[in-house]
């Protein structure tokens, strides 16, 4: 007999709301079903009625975890544009942004694993620790999240010399008890007989799904834009590209844990050879024509498209997140497994709602896609219904 | 006082609701229940369930699609109860104002006890913010 549970949209288990409508067989999870649409709020649109620097401010709102890969990615194809060079020093400095929002990014997870397994002490652990890192980015930026350190052309804020010494302990601090969250995380019996052997994504399917990132460099797949493309400084320090091989959500942990140490070397590196000079390239005038920019979000590839008629405001702006790819894995990681082992799988790919609801109106045949005015007309007609409604002027 | 609200003001919890946020606000939300700010010395639990929170924390501009449900979980929730509304978003719309599906703020749509502004407010503020909400409810009780 089949049953359906549904969970959502607002549930204990994730901080964003979405309905999963899971199809159950006794214990086993027959199908899977996600509706998003909740977190949805016209950012592509916004964006296009700001100016450049402004809308560098709005993508930084798409996602809150993730608040600096989408500026990173919108500059960088805003500079594809106008084809100009960045200061080697904004480089360094866009680096060490982005790789502390991966270190936080990936603690964040590996605490929320943690709670979602039931084991809260890792959950209380991850998140002190994390707490470090974000110091060390209220040092650099001012902003604990929210960084608001990008712009086209360079960066708003340079990392005083002074700070430096006092960011490098506040990082060094952290190593010793990441390094014990590794060890309990490996060896743990609990976690493993948890995470082992659940919820496989086959690197066949990871790449029949175009998964990205971590859930793509779990199954085996060498895939890393800051490896592939290299950008900012990624380049012009020493580091790794971890990959594991069996796609389980143990796995994706291990990776995840492995990286943020990647992380900190990058960081610290580029903050002990962090070149002089100016940190902005003084972009002025954006001139016609089309650009893209990647990067390397702690949950994969993000990518930005920006298309410019030479004024001041980008006339499309085309935003694809990491988990937009990531998502559709759930077909072929969640059927088959126990109702029990569902939070772990559906938080392993690490999704972020937020930055994946981009668009969500779809004709239900699949055939059209409304445009930009359809959308502003519906929503207009919409807005007029829902004021009546609620009896608003 | 109502035994009631006493009740409710000894120990609060707290249900968590975004509605269309960046996110930020909620992890802000969830950092307030780790080891540096540890609101539950104070009494202050992450209720599971709408059926058992005292307290509403909204996050979020109001996108269409949630609002239905926030409408929905509002008359779920045991009365008495209270709503803080945290971030700017949850305020004004903040950065979202132009979006086409950001309609209306939150206090148009469920009433609103405090407000905590902030893009996103720090987890001091948070706290601070429920503290001076329990405050406002002895002080007009
Ligand atoms: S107020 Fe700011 S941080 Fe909070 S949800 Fe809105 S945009 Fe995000």
């Amino acid at each position: 007999m089949k049953t359906i549970v549904p969970i959502g949209p607002y549930h204990p288990l994730q901080e964003e709301p979405e309905f999963f409508t899971l199809t159950v067989e006794g214990e086993k999870i027959v199908s899977v079903d996600v509706q998003v649409g909740y977190n949805h709020r016209g950012i592509e649109k916004l964006s296009e009625m700001k100016t450049y620097d402004q809308s560098t401010f709005v993508v930084e709102r798409i996602c809150g975890i993730c608040s600096t890969s989408h500026p990173f990615a919108f500059v960088q194809a805003v500079e594809d544009i106008a084809q100009i060079e960045v200061p080697e020093r904004a480089k360094y400095i866009r680096t060490i942004i982005g790789e502390g929002e991966r270190i936080h990014s990936h603690l964040l997870w590996l605490g929320l694993a943690g709670h979602f397994l039931g084991y809260n002490t890792v959950f209380m652990w991850a998140w002190k620790l994390r707490e470090e890192i974000l110091d060390v980015m209220e040092i650099l930026s001012g902003n604990r999240n929210n960084y608001g350190m990008f712009k086209p052309g360079g960066v708003r804020r340079d990392i005083k010399a002074e700070d430096i010494p006092m960011v490098l302990k506040k990082i060094d601090s952290i190593l010793p008890t990441l390094d014990m969250l590794k060890k309990a995380v490996l060896d743990d019996p609990v976690l493993q007989a948890r995470t082992k052997g659940v919820g496989i994504l086959t690197k066949e399917a990871a790449i029949n799904y175009s998964a990205l990132g971590p859930t793509a460099r779990a199954s085996g797949i060498k895939r890393d834009v800051r490896k592939d493309s290299p950008y900012a400084a990624y380049d012009r320090v020493q580091w790794d590209m971890i990959v594991t091989q069996n796609g389980d959500v143990f796995d994706k942990l291990v990776l995840r844990v492995l990286e943020t140490f990647e992380s900190v070397k990058i960081m610290k590196e580029c903050l002990l050879t962090l070149p002089p000079g100016e940190i902005d390239a003084n972009l002025k005038t954006i001139p016609p024509g089309e650009g893209i920019g990647q990067h390397e979000a702690p949950r994969g590839e993000c990518f930005h498209y920006v298309k410019s008629d030479g004024t001041n405001r980008p006339v499309r702006h085309k935003i694809r997140a990491p988990t937009f790819m990531n998502l559709p894995t759930y077909k072929s990681t969640v059927i088959n497994q126990t109702i029990s082992d569902v939070t772990i799988i559906l938080a392993a790919i690490d999704p972020c709602y937020c930055c994946t609801e981009r668009i969500s109106v779809l004709d239900t045949k699949g055939t059209k896609l409304y445009g930009g005015e359809d959308l502003v007309r519906l929503s207009q007609a919409k807005t007029e219904r829902l004021r009546k409604e609620m009896g608003v002027k | 006082m109502g035994v009631k609200l006493k009740a409710l003001l000894k120990s609060p919890w707290v249900f968590h609701m975004a509605t269309g946020s960046c996110n930020n606000c909620d992890i802000e939300i969830l950092d307030c229940l780790t080891p540096r700010f540890d609101v539950e010395r104070l009494g202050i639990l992450l209720a599971g369930s709408i059926k058992h929170a005292d307290i509403l924390l909204v996050t979020g501009s109001g996108n269409r699609q949630s609002m239905e449900r926030v409408k929905r979980l509002y008359e779920q929730v045991p009365k008495p109860c209270l709503v803080v509304a945290i971030g700017e978003c949850a305020l004004s719309r903040g950065i979202f104002i132009d979006s086409y599906n950001c309609p209306l703020p939150i206090d148009k749509v469920i009433p609103v006890d405090v407000y905590i502004p902030g893009c996103p407010p720090r987890p001091e503020a948070i706290i601070a913010g429920i503290a001076k909400l329990i405050e406002k409810v002895k002080s007009k009780a």
